[in-house]
């Protein structure tokens, strides 16, 4: 069995310790590295997001962007550095007065306002549309069943699916399976939503209806949101800030209408021509 | 050398008696397999190396040993340790383990081919270990495991004759109590062989309806 035994719930215990406070740091890197083998994918990185900021993150390939938040989502260690969120370290916890390696539990505690919505969707294909919906909010937050298969019809309706809940993630379109997942990861009220490339893997239709359902929610809710996407029409509608990224520094960090019309740096200017030669 | 129907009409209730114990070590042997082999194939994914390496040396010893050597060892050797089993008990235990570490590597493959998002997004779910396992890794492996498994129900199945070095009654046990008395071999052993084919066959068709009806997954 992975990691240890733990209840299906965690209650909050003792105080945690914060690492920094102010919504202007809701999320905050500290010097942050991380390579892989040779390849310095993050070099010694610090920036921060405030609560219920959108943030774009952009840039060539390779040069950091979904590292940042695959190490938010904890699917990757950063190799120094911290990270923090609301206050709490994410991958370090104070014992005897000592920052040390966070236990699993912590680790748990942290990410759980954290989710993210993937390129390749990750629907579970065992499981109906619905039951994608409810999986978390009845087995991690411990929601009564009726209480979270009304919040997961809610949610589905939100996205334009509500006729789907019995259909398996098979026999949607990759855009309706997007915006499965979209709904997925709103049923467990997150503070921080991730978006890994979400229209990457879709045709251009597709890609549109699952835009037009995250300009709804940017315009009605106030999760955080970290993007990585090359959809820059929907980047600029709907961030507060863009950074750009290059060789795992950011090298420009402006909001949307000044990165996007007048790009300061060279290597934003080049970026920015050859995507939207793209689209 | 006559085949003789009255002789085999004679023997059929010992034999069928032997099929029934047979059937016995097949079934209980079997779901002790399935049910080990897939301790066996998460513990041995575990994070903490002191559990996945003595599992992964227990199970490559198991699997490198004979079984022959595993039932003298749980019939012969284990009541010296106090552990007395009957022969069937040693039987079912013997084929169980011994074959657990084969279902483990089914398992195995069956985990590995659940791809990476699965897990990425239990984790994005903040789902516990335990019910990523149970509601999202092994609903999508057990099913791609049930050709192989199978395989393994009819393997561990023609194995039970095996048993007959610890005196279990499995047909061929039975079979040659029969012509030690009779000194007619001929009969005996080709009707304990017919037994073994046709539930043989019973089987396998039994596993095919279970992967046809199980065995589909949705992608």
């Amino acid at each position: 069995m992975e990691g240890t035994k733990e209840p299906m719930t965690e209650a909050t215990s003792a105080a945690p310790v914060r690492a920094h406070d102010g919504n202007g740091e809701f999320i905050k890197f500290a010097e942050v590295s991380k390579r892989f083998g040779s390849n310095v994918v993050l070099d010694d990185l610090s920036f921060s997001v405030g609560a219920g900021e959108r943030v774009t993150l952009i840039g060539p390939s390779g040069s950091g962007k979904t590292t940042i938040l695959r190490m938010l989502m904890t699917l990757l260690r950063p190799d120094s550095g911290t990270i923090s969120v609301n206050g709490e370290y994410l991958f370090h916890e104070e014992r005897g007065g000592q920052l040390v390696t966070a236990s699993e539990s912590h680790i748990r505690r942290v990410r759980s306002k954290i989710t993210m919505v993937f390129q390749q969707f990750n629907l579970f294909p065992n499981m109906r549309v619905l039951r994608n919906v409810t999986e978390a909010p009845v087995h991690v937050l411990g929601k009564p069943k009726d209480e979270a298969a009304e919040r997961a019809k809610e949610l589905l309706a939100l996205v334009g699916l509500g006729e789907k809940l019995d259909a398996y993630p098979s026999q949607l379109s990759g855009g309706q399976q997007q915006r499965v997942a979209i709904a997925r990861a709103l049923a467990v009220d997150p503070d921080v939503l991730l978006l890994d490339e979400v229209t990457s893997a879709l045709d251009p239709e597709l890609a549109a209806e699952v835009l037009d359902v995250l300009r709804d929610i940017a315009k009605t809710t106030d999760v955080t949101m970290l993007l990585v996407t090359h959809a820059m029409k929907f980047a600029r509608d709907v961030s507060h800030r863009v950074l750009m990224f290059n060789q795992g520094k950011i090298i420009e960090d402006r909001p949307p209408e000044e990165m996007f019309n007048e790009p300061r740096h060279e290597r934003t200017q080049s970026f920015l021509r050859s995507v939207i030669d793209e689209t | 050398m006559n085949w003789d129907w009255d002789y085999v009409g004679s023997m059929m209730p010992d034999l069928l008696d032997g099929l029934w114990t047979a059937l016995l070590a097949t079934i209980f042997g079997f779901l002790l397999a399935l049910v080990l082999g897939l301790v066996f194939a998460i513990l041995r994914r575990s994070k903490t190396a002191w559990i996945r390496v003595p599992i992964g040396f227990i199970v490559e010893f198991i699997r490198g040993t004979p079984l022959l050597v595993q039932l003298f060892f749980l019939f012969f050797v284990l009541p010296d340790f106090g552990v007395q089993l009957s022969p069937l008990a040693s039987g079912i235990v013997g084929l169980g383990v011994h074959y657990a570490t084969y279902t483990s590597e089914v398992y195995r493959a069956g985990i590995d081919g659940v791809p990476a998002g699965q897990w990425e997004a239990a984790t994005a779910l903040n789902l516990p270990a335990r019910r990523t396992w149970t509601s999202v890794v092994l609903p999508q492996a057990v099913p791609r495991s049930l050709p192989a498994l199978s395989n393994y129900l009819i393997a561990l199945f023609k194995d039970v004759p095996q048993l007959v070095a610890i005196t279990v009654a499995e047909p061929f046990t039975v079979a040659r109590g029969i012509f030690a008395d009779s000194f007619r071999p001929f009969e005996a052993i080709t009707m304990a062989g017919v037994l073994y084919l046709v539930t043989a066959f019973v089987l396998s068709y039994l596993g095919r309806i279970v992967e046809r009806r199980y065995g589909t997954v949705r992608v």
